[in-house]
């Protein structure tokens, strides 16, 4: 049954990709929806099932993918604690999503929405793929498979020259991370001759820390290009430029978690590779505090949210790098119920200002859209790190474990939590409260979004609120961290490699006060000094300009990456193309065309000169044979 | 002719001698001469200087013992084998005489390079 | 020098002779005699080889039978009379050239070996007699002898097709 997960988003997809000129609109939203919630019923099932503590089998053999002698690769299904919190966050906010959809799209033609909704389909599918698979291999397909539809999605209108720039931009950074994970699973078949996580997990101790060490940071290289950090995260803020739901649902709250998933999953490997963890962990930090710097600044209420994503997986990369996969876990999830719920409801907010996206232009929404508004707060809470909402229990757990492996990581991370506070308010207030600054005909528009948008929002918004508390710390109650009971099978192994950091309750009160009272006192300011934001013409300056301009990190990548190789392409395609291959391909025909012209010359005719070319030729093979 | 010397042998190195220096004069008359009836003369006279050699061999050969030995018939297999060089060299030359008669009712000459199309 | 050896000598002397005036005659008639020379001068080796029958048919098909051919040819068609236009000077001079080659390089690579001073008996042995060759010939050889006749009967017929006079165009073919 379980195999149905997955096949019946392809079904989805198959049906509106196929029958997209033929399917109405109604039907390829039921289409498109329903399969996603039937998986999601079945992953409900399955984890009902594992929470039990039922668990009648956690591979699935479907058939052979790759048999060729000495390396065997299944088509293998895995499902286990891990996997099955994933399936839920996939299907579940997947599915919210896809109703979402239907009403925010609803202004496409009958055959783009039915091709959008195929999309969709086809990521949850390959999204699915990439959590269930048994081993690296069949990871890579649904993690290639995520990539494409990504990029799909991202050139959704691609009518327009930017957007299409945008998805090439994301498809080649991917790619480059890609190549990282295809040379670790390269490097690990060829040292254990298998790709299944059972079997790599088991012979791990047969590995020399340089081949761990190697293959741990390769693959940190690619979830690097897949969750958008330094320095492969410039795709994801661009990323934008697709529908929001895809924001939402691929650039928030799934696909740039495969790359957590995929580093909780090689938890053992990583825990053997000190030297990677500490990258992980550094990389992770830097990429939550630049991102951070840099949504300070940002007035598309869009671009705000991606950077803020780029943050928030920096946190979850910091967790997997300090040793705390738990968190990380328990980050991804509630991180994708309180930023889908923040991008819907940045949908609903462009919906109802007739497609608007700077937030200087907005304000005063609280008025018209109250469910949105509601939702929005709650979700800025959440990621701010408000208790109780979900956000501040997983960033808490995050900065403990931060804390108990080297405080000055702790306190980098408070600093990014208070821009994080600070960044969320200044949107809010400057999109909802004060004074509405759009135009006339935008406010005439102004209303509430209809149901299809609403209700998913609410949902989330209780997800958000409450999410936290399947992981209560253990200072406030103890057995209280349900998901850490539950996940545990998965880390045993880490586990009985680490010794544990147990922080007494006072420092641990401590830190929470600290980071909590840092949060609220950004938020606080950020909306005294927002809520009364008045447009001006004034120009950034200074550090400002820098934010405001993203570190120039764009730039920085035009000149030292992509000019160079435009330059040597060009010199390639002018140059060399034109004189070198062409002139040998040329050379050749020429010279083939010039000696056919000289040799016939020697098909005279003349019996006399083939009698003497004869003899010639016997007299060579005389002396051939005789003296040489 | 017996009793009439001593030596009644011959080193075959000039048999051979005797028998390249023809073939190669036929074969300098085939590549210097334009006219068909003369090359086909000197194609006869090639064949002519190897008929000579077979013969001088199959001499050479029946007076070693360790040949005889192993094939008795030596001598006259190798001149029944230019016999038959004869004959089909007398037939060669009957149809090779029509081409050229041919070619002369056609073309009224003789001269090869006059005949360098290969076609009409 | 034994009486045997000064036939060898004066017989290869005049073959050469022969042979190079064959080639460069001016007359087509003088090439033929000249041939005939060297046809004769060949079956006086043959004899010296004890290789009579081979000598008498040497005389018979080619002196006599294949040079007349020649000169009926030659003769009837006038041939004489006309002059053979000059070849390149540099062909004859390439043609010469080798030629020359040709016959210095199987010299030289021949006298090398060390059969080159292997002995021919001479005027010995009677294998090359009628008698004995007849007995081979209808004993032996019986089939080739059979399959040559049928070689020449086909000769023959070719020779006549080709050689009958303008045919009428055939239906489906051209003219030639």
């Amino acid at each position: 049954m379980v195999w149905l997960i997955p096949v019946l988003p392809l079904l989805g997809f198959l049906i509106n990709g196929l029958g997209r000129k033929q399917v109405s609109k109604t039907m390829a939203g039921v289409i498109g929806s329903g399969t996603v919630l039937a998986s999601f019923v079945i992953s409900l099932l399955v984890f009902m099932q594992l929470n039990g503590g039922n668990v009648p089998k956690v591979a699935f053999h479907y058939f052979d993918f790759i048999n060729a002698t000495a390396l065997k690769i299944g088509f293998d299904f895995q499902i286990d604690q891990l996997s099955s919190v994933f399936l839920l966050i996939i299907t579940g906010v997947g599915f919210l999503i896809h109703v979402y959809s239907t009403a925010y799209m609803h202004d496409e033609e009958p055959k783009d929405f039915a091709k959008y909704f195929a999309y969709l389909n086809l990521f949850v599918f390959s999204m699915l793929l990439l959590v269930m698979g048994a081993n690296y291999v069949i990871m890579f397909i649904g993690w290639e498979g995520v990539g494409l539809c990504s990029y799909l999605l991202i050139g959704f209108w691609f009518k327009n020259t930017n957007y299409n720039m945008a998805a090439k931009k994301a498809f080649i950074m991917n790619r480059i991370g890609d190549l990282g994970f295809l040379l670790a699973v390269f490097w690990l078949i060829s040292k254990i001759g298998s790709a299944d996580y059972h079997t790599v997990f088991a012979n791990v101790s047969k590995l020399s820390v340089t081949d761990i060490t190697g293959i741990t940071m390769l693959l940190f290289v690619g979830a690097m290009g897949k969750s958008a950090q330094i320095p492969l995260y410039t795709w994801l803020p661009d990323a934008m430029a697709g529908p929001t739901p895809v924001s939402a649902l691929i650039h928030a709250a799934t696909m740039v978690t495969a790359g957590i998933y995929m580093i909780a999953r090689s938890n053992i490997l990583y825990t053997m590779a000190p030297v990677t963890q500490t990258v992980v962990a550094i990389v992770g930090l830097a990429t939550a505090i630049l991102a951070a710097t840099i949504a300070l600044k940002q007035n598309d209420i869009k671009k705000v949210l991606a950077y803020s994503t780029v943050s928030q997986l920096g946190y979850m990369f910091l967790a997997l790098g300090v040793g705390a996969y738990v968190g990380a876990v328990f980050h991804v999830m509630t991180h994708a119920f309180f930023k889908a719920l923040l991008f819907l409801g940045a949908g609903s907010v462009i919906h109802a200002m007739s497609g608007e996206q700077d937030i200087r232009n907005m304000g005063g929404l609280k008025k018209y859209m109250s469910i949105t508004h509601i939702t929005f707060l709650l979700a800025c809470l959440a990621i701010a790190g408000m208790p109780p909402f979900s956000g501040f229990f997983s960033k808490d757990e995050i900065l403990a474990a931060a804390f108990a492996k080297n405080p000055v990581l702790w306190g980098v991370g408070v600093a990014g939590a208070v821009m994080t506070a600070f960044y969320m308010f200044r949107l809010y207030a400057m999109a909802f409260l004060g004074q509405f600054r759009g135009t006339h005909e935008q406010q005439h528009h102004l209303q509430e979004s209809p149901k299809a948008i609403t209700i998913p929002l609410i949902i989330l918004a209780i997800l958000s609120v409450v999410g936290g508390f399947i992981g209560i710390p253990e200072v406030f109650m103890h057995g209280g961290h349900k998901l850490e009971a539950f996940l545990t099978p998965v880390f045993a192994q880490s586990n009985a490699l680490t010794e544990a950091h147990h922080l007494s309750h006072s420092t641990e009160y401590m830190l929470m006060g600290i980071s909590v009272a840092a949060a609220l006192a950004a938020l606080v300011f950020a909306w005294s000094k927002f809520s009364k934001y008045q447009k001006t013409e004034k120009e950034e300056a200074g550090l400002g300009k820098v934010l405001a301009n993203k570190w120039y990190v764009d730039e920085l990548y035009d000149t030292i990456i992509v000019k160079p190789v435009l330059s040597i392409a060009k010199y390639f395609s002018n140059i060399f193309e034109r004189k070198g291959v062409d002139g040998f391909v040329n050379g050749i025909g020429k010279a083939v065309n010039y000696g056919s012209r000289q040799i016939r010359l020697l098909q005279s005719g003349q019996v006399g000169a083939y009698v003497l070319m004869m003899v010639l030729g016997i007299l060579l093979f005389f002396i051939i044979q005789l003296f040489l | 002719m017996e009793g009439l010397g001593e030596a009644r042998i011959m080193e075959i190195k000039w048999y051979i001698g005797l028998a390249v220096a023809l073939f190669c004069t036929g074969i300098v008359g085939v590549l210097t001469r334009r006219n068909s009836i003369i090359i086909f003369m000197c194609i006869e006279l090639m064949l002519n200087a190897v008929n000579l050699l077979l013969v001088a061999f199959s001499k050479m050969h029946g007076g070693a013992s360790a040949v005889v030995q192993s094939n008795p018939n030596v001598v006259s297999d190798a001149q029944i084998f230019v016999f038959f060089i004869m004959v089909v060299a007398a037939a060669e030359v009957s149809v090779g005489l029509a081409i050229i008669v041919m070619l002369y009712r056609n073309t009224h000459s003789v001269d090869v390079n006059f005949l360098n199309r290969l076609k009409n | 020098m034994s009486i045997t050896e000064i036939l060898f000598w004066g017989l290869s002397a005049l073959a050469l002779f022969s042979a190079i005036m064959v080639v460069a005659s001016k007359s087509p008639v003088h090439s033929i005699l000249y041939l005939i020379v060297v046809f004769f001068a060949i079956s006086g080796h043959y004899v010296l080889l004890n290789a009579q029958f081979l000598a008498i048919v040497n005389i018979i098909v080619y002196a006599g039978a294949i040079m007349v051919l020649f000169l009926f040819v030659v003769m009837l068609m006038n041939l004489n009379a006309e002059s053979e236009p000059k070849k390149h000077r540099m062909m004859q001079f390439a043609g010469l050239i080798s030629g020359g080659c040709l016959f210095l390089v199987i010299i030289s690579a021949i006298s090398d070996t060390q059969h080159a001073s292997n002995m021919v008996q001479m005027s010995t042995g009677g294998d090359g007699l009628i008698k004995n060759l007849g007995k081979v010939l209808f004993k032996d050889y019986v089939l080739p002898f059979e399959i040559s006749s049928v070689l020449f009967l086909s000769a023959m017929i070719g020779a006549v097709v080709i050689g009958k006079k303008e045919s009428p165009p055939t239906p489906k073919g051209g003219d030639l």
